[in-house]
Order: C-alpha cells, then sequence, then structure tokens
C-alpha cells in the first residue's frame, strides 16, 4: 500500500506515539536494567542486595507501569491498534535491535557465561555477583548463570504477565490462564527448586527439579546424575523420580485427553509462560502460510525422534555400566522401549489411520524404522556404542535443541519470527501433546454457522501459525496439532465465531461443515464436493 | 471448454468461482480493477488500525488461484455486450464469455449534497478508499478533524478507525438515535453512550447540509442542516449506505433497478448472465429480507447457488433464517431471525429487553404476542450459537422455551459470567401474565 509518510516528528503519531507516563515507565524500566549491565561492566556495587533490589523492582515497575499508562484509561477490548506500526511490534529498527540484544544474551548465557561473571573458582563476579545475595538468600548457595537467568526470566513472566491481564482484562479465560503461568513460574520453576537445595545434604541431594518441566522438554531429567540424585536421596527422591516418569506416561495423557494441550502449553509451561506474556507484543509474526506449516511438522517430530533416541542412549549406556546399581538392565530397558514405541505406532495406526495425511503416515513409519533400527543395532551390537556414541548425542542435542534452538533462536528471535518459534517448530514435548491432541482429545475450537467474515485477526494473531480463518470461513473445527489454546483467536475475532470447547470424541475433526443460513439440499450439493 | 467471467474479486465473485472449480473443468476468469488478489473487505478498518496489514486480509495464499487453475484478470469493465457474449474494458480490449456472473459490488451513496464530490471527501467500501483516507486522514496533524455523514455499521467503523490515530471525529446521524431504524430503543441508546465514551463527538437528528471548498476544491467544513453551525474539518466520511456499483452495465440491455434484476436462480434477463451479491436486486424480496442485501454471508451464498446452476444443477437462492453480526467499538452484536426497531415493527411484535448494568450488554427478544412464538434475538456483549438459534428457529419454539434454554445457545468463552439466570428471572417478572 501506497502510505504516504508526511509526519517528521520523532516519536510518531498516535498509536504509535507514547504518552508522558509510558516515557517515565521507560525510563525507569530501563534504569532497572542499566544497574543489571553496569555489573555486567564489573562495576562492584557495594551493596548488592539492595541494588539488586532496586534493579529487579525498577524492571518491574517500569514494565507494569508502563502497561498502566497504555491500559488504564482505555475501555476494556481488544488492544491491537497500531502494532503493524510500531517498530518494535513490526520488524522494524527496534525489533531488531531488541532480537539482537536478547540473541546475544543467549550466547553469553548458554556459551561463555564467565562474561556474566561466572567464575570457576572463588567468588563470581559482575552480573551474576550481583545476583548473589538472592541465592544465598534462597538456596544458601552463591549464584550461578542460571539462577540469573531463572530470575530475570520469572521477573518477566510476572511484570509482562501484568500487562497481558490489563491487556485482556475483559477476557476471563486469558486472565486465569496468565495467572497460572505466573504461579507455577514463580513457585515450581523458581522458588521450589531453590528451597529444595537447602534440604540437600551430604546424605541427601536432590538435583534441580523444576517439577512441572516434564521430559523431553526437560531432556536431561533422565540422565545419570540426576538418577543417582534421586535415588540416592531416599523415599523423596524415590517419589521424585517416579514423578516424573508418570509425567510424562499418566498425567499428560489424562489432562491432554480431557483439555488439550493448553493444560500444559499455555496454562503451566515455562517456555509457553514466556511466549504468551513477554513474547505477547511479537505472536502476530508468526509465519502463516503452508509452507511452513510443512516445515513444522517435519522439523518438531524429528526433534522428538532426536530426544526419543538420544534418552534411550544415555539411559541404555549408565545401566549398562553398572548392572548392579539399577534393578533394570539394559536389555529389558531396550527391548521395553522397542515394544512401546512399537504398540504405541500399532494402536494409531490401528484407530486412527484414516485421519493422518498420506505424508504423516511417511513420516510416522519412516521416524519408528530409524528409532528401532537404532534399538536393534544398539542391542544387538552389545556395545556401548548406539551408532552414535551416547554422550554425543546427549551433547548434540543439549547443544542444538537445548541451547540454540529453545534458547538463542527461539526466544532471541522473537521479535522477528514471533513469539511460539521454540514451541511450534522444536519442543519434543509440545510434539507429543500435539500428536494427542490431534488424535486423542476432547479439545477443538469450535466455529460459529455461518457469522465467519473472513477478516484475518484470528489468523494474524495466531501465535502457532494456524490459519484459523480457512477453517472459520468453512465453518469446520479446528483441531490442530499445534494449537497450544492461547485462545487469542477467539477474543480477537469481531463477530464471535471461535470458542475452546472441551466435548465429545465424535465429529469432533469434521465438525458441522454446513455453514449455516444457507437452504439445506444447496448445502448437501456444495458438502458433497 | 466453457468460459466462466466473473466482474469482481470479492466474496461473491470468488466463492462462484471455487465452487464451479469444485464441481468442473471450466475456464474460469475473474475480472478486478480493486486489487490483483481476494481480501476480506471486511477487514480494511484493520489495516487502517495497524491490527492487520493488506497481506492477512487475504483469505488464499497467492498461489492458490494458479493452483486452481482460476484465471485473475485486473481490469475494469466499461461496457457488456450480452448479445454478441463479450465484455469490454475501458482500454479497449474485449473479452468473449460463455457465460457472465456479476459480482460488482457496491459503491457509497451519495446524496446530491453540495460538495460532495470536493477533495478530502470520501466513502469506505474499496481498498482505494482505504488508500484515499490514508492519504487524507494518516494522522492528527494533517486531518486536524474529520466529520462523518451517515449512522450505520460503515460510518460507525470510520470513527473508531479515526478515533485510533486521535483524529477527533463529529458523527453527523440523520436518526433520533444511531441505527435506531434497525435497532430498538434500549439497544439502540446504549450505542449511544457507548460512542460518546469513546470520545466521539455524536450528533443525533443531524443532516448534512453542504461540505464547503476551500481555495483549492478541498473540503474545509460541512455545514449541519438542522442548525446551520459550520464544522470545520480536513476529511469528510460518507457512510450513509451503500448501492449497487452498475453504472457500467446502463447501456447493456440488462434489466437494472438499483442493481441487477435477478430471480430466484440470480439469472438475469439474458440466458447466461446472473448477478450476485451486494449488486443483485431480487424482483420479489426473500421474505423479510431486503430486495438487495450487502451483507457478507449472502453474497457467498448466493455464489454457492449460481455455482450449483453453472455446473448442472438448477439451484433456487434460497437463504434459511436471517442472522447477521457486527461490532460496535468495543460491543460486539450478534442478531438471529428478526427483531425490528420500533419504526418497523409489527404491531403483534413484542419484545423482551435486558441490559446488564454496566451498559456494554444487553439483549432483546421478539415474540409473536399472539402466539407466544420466538421472533428473533439481539445480542450486543454475549456471544451466541447461530447453529442453536438456527434450529429454534426452523423448529418454531416459544420465547418462553428460548429464554428457559438460553444458556444452551451461549457462545461466549469459557469461564465468562453468565446472565442466564438473571435475563430468564427479568423476563419471568416482566412476562408473568403471558407466560402462566
Amino acid at each position: 500500500m501506497s502510505t504516504v509518510q508526511r509526519d517528521m516528528s520523532l516519536t510518531g503519531q498516535p498509536p504509535k506515539s507514547l504518552n508522558g507516563l509510558q516515557k517515565v515507565a521507560t525510563v525507569l524500566g530501563l534504569s532497572g536494567l542499566m544497574i543489571i549491565l553496569l555489573a555486567g561492566f564489573n562495576l562492584n556495587f557495594p551493596n548488592k542486595g539492595l541494588w539488586l533490589t532496586i534493579s529487579l523492582v525498577a524492571l518491574t515497575a517500569g514494565i507494569i507501569l508502563f502497561a498502566k499508562a497504555t491500559y488504564a484509561n482505555t475501555q476494556e477490548g481488544i488492544k491491537n491498534d497500531g502494532v503493524w506500526f510500531k517498530s518494535i511490534s513490526s520488524r522494524g529498527f527496534w525489533a531488531w535491535i531488541a532480537g539482537l540484544s536478547l540473541t546475544g544474551f543467549y550466547i553469553i548465557l548458554y556459551f561463555f557465561p564467565q562474561f556474566l561473571g561466572l567464575r570457576s573458582e572463588g567468588a563470581n563476579t559482575g552480573i551474576i555477583a550481583l545476583f548473589d545475595p538472592l541465592s544465598r538468600l534462597l538456596s544458601g548457595n552463591q549464584a550461578s548463570q542460571w539462577f540469573v537467568y531463572g530470575t530475570l526470566y520469572t521477573v518477566a513472566i510476572f511484570a509482562f504477565g501484568v500487562k497481558f491481564i490489563w491487556k485482556y482484562r475483559h477476557n476471563r479465560y486469558e486472565k486465569l490462564r496468565t495467572i497460572s503461568v505466573m504461579f507455577f513460574q514463580t513457585a515450581f520453576a523458581f522458588l521450589i527448586p531453590e528451597f529444595m537445595a537447602r534440604l540437600n545434604s551430604e546424605s541427601f541431594n536432590l538435583p534441580y527439579y523444576d517439577l512441572k518441566n516434564i521430559w523431553p522438554l526437560n531432556y536431561y531429567n533422565f540422565e545419570q546424575y540426576r538418577v543417582d540424585s534421586f535415588i540416592s536421596s531416599g523415599d523423596v527422591g524415590l517419589a521424585l523420580l517416579i514423578f516424573g516418569v508418570i509425567s510424562i506416561f499418566v498425567i499428560t495423557p489424562i489432562l491432554t485427553y480431557k483439555y488439550g494441550k493448553r493444560w500444559y502449553c499455555s496454562w503451566v509451561c515455562g517456555c509457553g509462560g514466556l511466549a504468551e506474556t513477554a513474547g505477547d507484543s511479537f505472536r502476530h509474526l508468526s509465519d502463516k502460510s503452508e509452507f511452513a506449516w510443512k516445515v513444522e511438522r517435519w522439523v518438531i517430530h524429528s526433534v522428538l525422534v532426536f530426544v526419543i533416541v538420544m534418552t534411550t542412549a544415555v539411559i541404555s549406556t549408565y545401566l549398562g555400566y553398572d548392572s548392579e546399581k539399577y534393578w533394570l538392565t539394559k536389555d529389558v530397558f531396550l527391548i521395553g522401549v522397542a515394544v512401546f514405541l512399537a504398540l504405541l505406532f500399532g494402536v494409531i495406526w490401528f484407530f486412527k489411520k484414516e485421519e493422518l495425511k498420506q505424508d504423516a503416515r511417511y513420516g510416522a513409519i519412516g521416524y519408528l524404522v530409524i528409532v528401532l533400527s537404532f534399538i536393534v543395532i544398539h542391542y544387538a551390537s552389545g556395545s556401548k556404542l548406539f551408532f552414535f556414541e551416547a554422550e554425543t548425542l546427549r551433547k548434540s542435542y543439549g547443544f542444538l535443541i537445548g541451547a540454540v534452538f529453545s534458547g538463542v533462536i527461539g526466544t532471541g528471535f522473537y521479535p522477528i519470527f514471533g513469539s511460539r518459534v521454540w514451541c511450534r517448530f522444536g519442543c519434543p514435548m509440545a510434539a507429543i501433546l500435539g500428536l494427542q491432541q490431534r488424535l486423542f482429545s476432547k479439545f477443538r475450537i469450535t466455529t460459529n454457522g455461518g457469522q465467519c467474515i473472513s477478516c484475518g485477526n484470528c489468523s494474524t494473531y495466531c501465535e502457532m501459525g494456524i490459519d484459523v480463518r480457512a477453517y472459520a470461513q468453512k465453518g469446520e473445527n479446528i483441531v490442530r496439532a499445534s494449537c497450544v489454546g492461547c485462545g487469542i483467536c477467539s477474543a480477537v475475532c469481531p463477530r464471535g465465531v471461535l470458542k475452546l470447547e472441551n466435548g465429545p470424541l465424535e465429529n469432533r475433526i469434521q465438525g458441522n461443515e454446513i455453514l449455516l443460513g444457507n437452504d439445506v439440499d444447496l448445502m448437501k450439493y456444495v458438502n458433497n464436493n | 471448454m466453457e468460459h466462466i467471467v466473473i466482474i469482481g474479486n470479492g466474496i461473491s465473485g470468488v466463492t462462484v468461482a471455487r465452487h464451479i472449480r469444485k464441481r468442473s473443468n471450466k475456464r474460469i476468469t475473474i475480472i478486478s480493477a480493486e486489487t490483483d488478489y481476494f481480501f476480506s473487505r471486511t477487514a480494511l478498518m484493520y489495516i487502517y488500525m495497524g491490527h492487520m496489514k493488506y497481506e492477512h486480509t487475504k483469505p488464499y495464499e497467492d498461489s492458490f488461484w494458479k493452483k486452481n487453475r482460476i484465471d485473475l484478470k485486473k481490469g475494469f469493465v466499461s461496457e457488456v455486450k450480452p448479445k454478441d457474449k463479450k465484455i469490454i474494458f475501458n482500454d479497449g480490449e474485449e473479452m468473449a464469455f460463455d457465460k457472465l456472473i456479476i459480482a460488482v459490488g457496491s459503491k457509497s451513496n451519495k446524496f446530491g449534497w453540495p460538495g460532495q464530490d470536493l477533495e478530502g471527501v470520501r466513502g469506505l467500501y474499496a481498498f482505494q478508499d482505504l488508500e484515499y483516507l490514508e492519504q487524507f486522514a494518516p494522522n492528527k496533524t494533517v486531518c486536524k478533524k474529520a466529520v462523518i455523514v451517515g449512522g450505520g455499521l460503515i460510518g460507525i467503523e470510520l470513527a473508531e478507525m479515526l478515533s485510533t490515530r486521535k483524529i477527533p471525529v463529529t458523527f453527523l446521524v440523520r436518526e433520533s438515535s444511531f441505527w435506531n431504524g434497525v435497532l430498538p430503543k434500549g439497544e439502540s441508546e446504549m450505542l449511544n453512550r457507548h460512542i460518546k465514551s469513546h470520545h466521539i463527538d455524536l450528533r443525533l437528528s443531524s443532516n448534512l447540509k453542504e461540505i464547503v471548498s476551500d481555495e483549492n476544491g478541498k473540503a474545509k467544513a460541512v455545514i449541519v442542516e438542522e442548525t446551520g453551525e459550520e464544522i470545520p474539518c480536513d476529511f469528510v466520511g460518507l457512510t450513509a449506505g451503500v448501492t449497487p456499483n452498475i453504472d457500467f452495465l446502463k447501456s447493456s440491455e440488462i434489466e437494472l433497478g438499483r442493481g441487477v434484476k435477478v430471480n430466484r436462480y440470480l439469472e438475469t434477463n439474458f440466458d447466461d448472465i446472473y448477478a450476485i451479491g451486494d449488486c443483485a436486486e431480487q424482483y420479489q424480496p426473500i421474505g423479510n429480507r431486503r430486495a438487495i442485501e450487502a451483507v457478507w454471508y449472502t453474497g457467498r451464498m448466493m455464489g454457492e447457488t449460481v455455482a450449483q446452476t453453472i455446473c448442472g444443477t438448477k439451484t433456487e437462492y434460497k437463504p434459511g433464517h436471517w442472522f447477521n453480526s457486527a461490532k460496535f467499538f468495543d460491543i460486539e452484536y450478534q442478531t438471529y431471525g428478526w427483531v425490528n426497531s420500533e419504526r418497523n415493527k409489527k404491531e403483534n411484535e413484542i419484545h423482551f429487553h435486558w441490559k446488564h448494568k454496566d451498559d456494554t450488554k444487553c439483549i432483546t427478544v421478539a415474540t409473536d404476542r399472539d402466539s407466544g412464538a420466538f421472533l428473533g434475538i439481539n445480542t450486543f456483549g454475549i456471544r451466541m450459537k447461530h447453529e442453536i438459534f438456527d434450529r429454534w428457529l426452523t423448529e418454531e419454539k416459544s420465547t418462553d422455551y428460548v429464554m428457559q434454554h438460553l444458556s444452551k445457545a451461549n457462545f461466549d468463552p469459557e469461564f465468562y459470567a453468565t446472565f442466564e439466570n438473571e435475563i430468564l428471572s427479568a423476563y419471568t417478572n416482566q412476562f408473568q401474565t403471558i407466560s402462566s
């Protein structure tokens, strides 16, 4: 569109321009960030506890004040004015600055923590040292880069969560699930593991465990050092280990059956929590093309296969090392995994084959063959080799998926690719939940007869890149593996067309294809084709 | 191979093309002078407000058309020659057709106001209108004030659009209350308050007398008929309804009224020429519907219907129960069946009205006084399920039944507060003499 840009003022016109209070809030928030940056440049603050408090309070207050300045004087309703005009939310200059800064932060966090002040020996310096007082207060230990990250992450979910609630204050579904992610992040991801660390002694040594962080998202949960720790910590440790196993094999299937993957992805998960709160301003940047959908299906399921092979290899390796220590032997474990996967595949194939598209069938068979042949090779060869060295697999997964994909790309590129890149393309947990949501769940988004006007708000604001409109304008239910049930499509719809629901399994996928309003005979012809 | 030519790439033209392609291998050409690809006209406002970009308003990817062998041609048809079975473009090019479907939509009404053709005066219907608006009202510096003339759905959308850029808006509405030719009093008055709460200068019972020109032929003010007040402005939005965009057919011998006259099969007076969507005018209105229906979904349904006919199954256009929806700033509106305004309702139509104390939600239910039958419902701020009301209307349920079962029809998101009990007790109080 040939928009004539006649405005020469620096801050722009409404709805782009900032109001007075927003400017104050920006200064406040940035001053909080500044303190952390100064610590990063090794400015040694005298009273670290005080300065850290000032910093975090300023950061939080700045974000919340900005939200107040943005929404408090508006009426309840959808607040997307100017989203595509503002530099930060339309891949403009500030978006690139933010993206590059975040990416840089993740690279330093994962690969160069020494720049944050991590010292292999002795006391921390820099930013990590600034966070020491808080860490000592919670766990009694000095801070690590992960503590710094966890604190900032929690602050972000909390402060931007308040912003999100303000923005969607007319929508109870949005408010409740945001309170939920704020709670799970603060309590489960941040505080409880720190308190658990306090319980540790020489005889009792629980690993850092965010209880809601379920394997395979928590891909390292069953590594040897953690399993050993769990086992060495008596009944509590054993209970936690068992909880980790039933989380994925029992709790997840039940809740996903009843509510869809949203119970996890947009009510509990920390990655989802950050995407929904801090990432909300970028949700519309997801790629909606069919091509992107195709890439998504292959990439996310490949990651799932990767994590299954990797985890199987890692576990079988340490089972193999020490058959005395674990009641499960390597042989039993490998055969068990193979039988489980084959059975799972068989059940899906038997009951749901018709619902799988051609490429999904090829993919499913291909992946099953790959996984089973790895297991067979490993079993037959009898060596420590799992085709690749298990340790190599683990390391490359941790580097490629755990760090680069979920962190650097997934979060660092929020302002460029949208907020759910990791959840959509990479997260193996989302892949498992998605398979179940598509095949065995009561969840769907229903559409409302003939009311859709194809405006495209739903598709635009879908963070997972689902072309919601394509279904809504046909009057079809939306049952997509990737849907995290954030509810924003329903919120932004100006005609009341979309509703997230849990309902009976019958006709869930096909839905009511009849676009109401038409004479019934005509619809028979239309639907026949 | 039979060549189907469709003039207009809006929802009607595109739907007919898609359904012909589903059922046949005919050659299909869609002609438009507006945009290269189909976009959702109803979303124009969201582009101006920055919610979406133009590309997001396209319901199909650009590759869709080639994949489905639907030819798109950009061009302006200036003449139709039914007897020669050809159309002529304004550059002189000709195109032959075997069947022609006219789906050219509407244009904004102009009622002969002095100054209506000045610069800075425009309706809001086509993509070019949006570009025009970006030129004359890009921000509150270039456009210090805008006046909107005509209180309907497009008028209130335009008011919302301009207000997102903080451009002060005066909204001239001919009626004594916003849209009260369509809405009952309680709803219309609630919307008056809502419009004002968004800082729109709403002037009811106010007609446009004249648009005043500056020395360059650009609008600089409007004069209000009733008061003679001159309101300075930089942009005037003409939103007093739309009318079929059929000037190019005047010499064609195709029978025209306000729109292209069609029978129930959407056929014009020439074999092989059809008209659908906003520009089609029924010889006899269908039920309580208007002869010309400028509504998104009726365009879609007419497209589906004609596609069946063209592919060999002659099909009558038979729209079912009336329904519609809109959004007035922050308040969503849905309607199922018929709820008439005080001005239009017949003697036997009685209303039950409930309004929430927050003044953003209300419903009105219309009942046949004699039979107690449910005639229709308007809801504001509460989403209702189309399927349920369609069924209840078909089954001719009583209003008592509808009110008892209202929660079944609720379509609000999960965890929303519900008001069915409150509504039912209000209804029982008001109508106890009738229902007992």
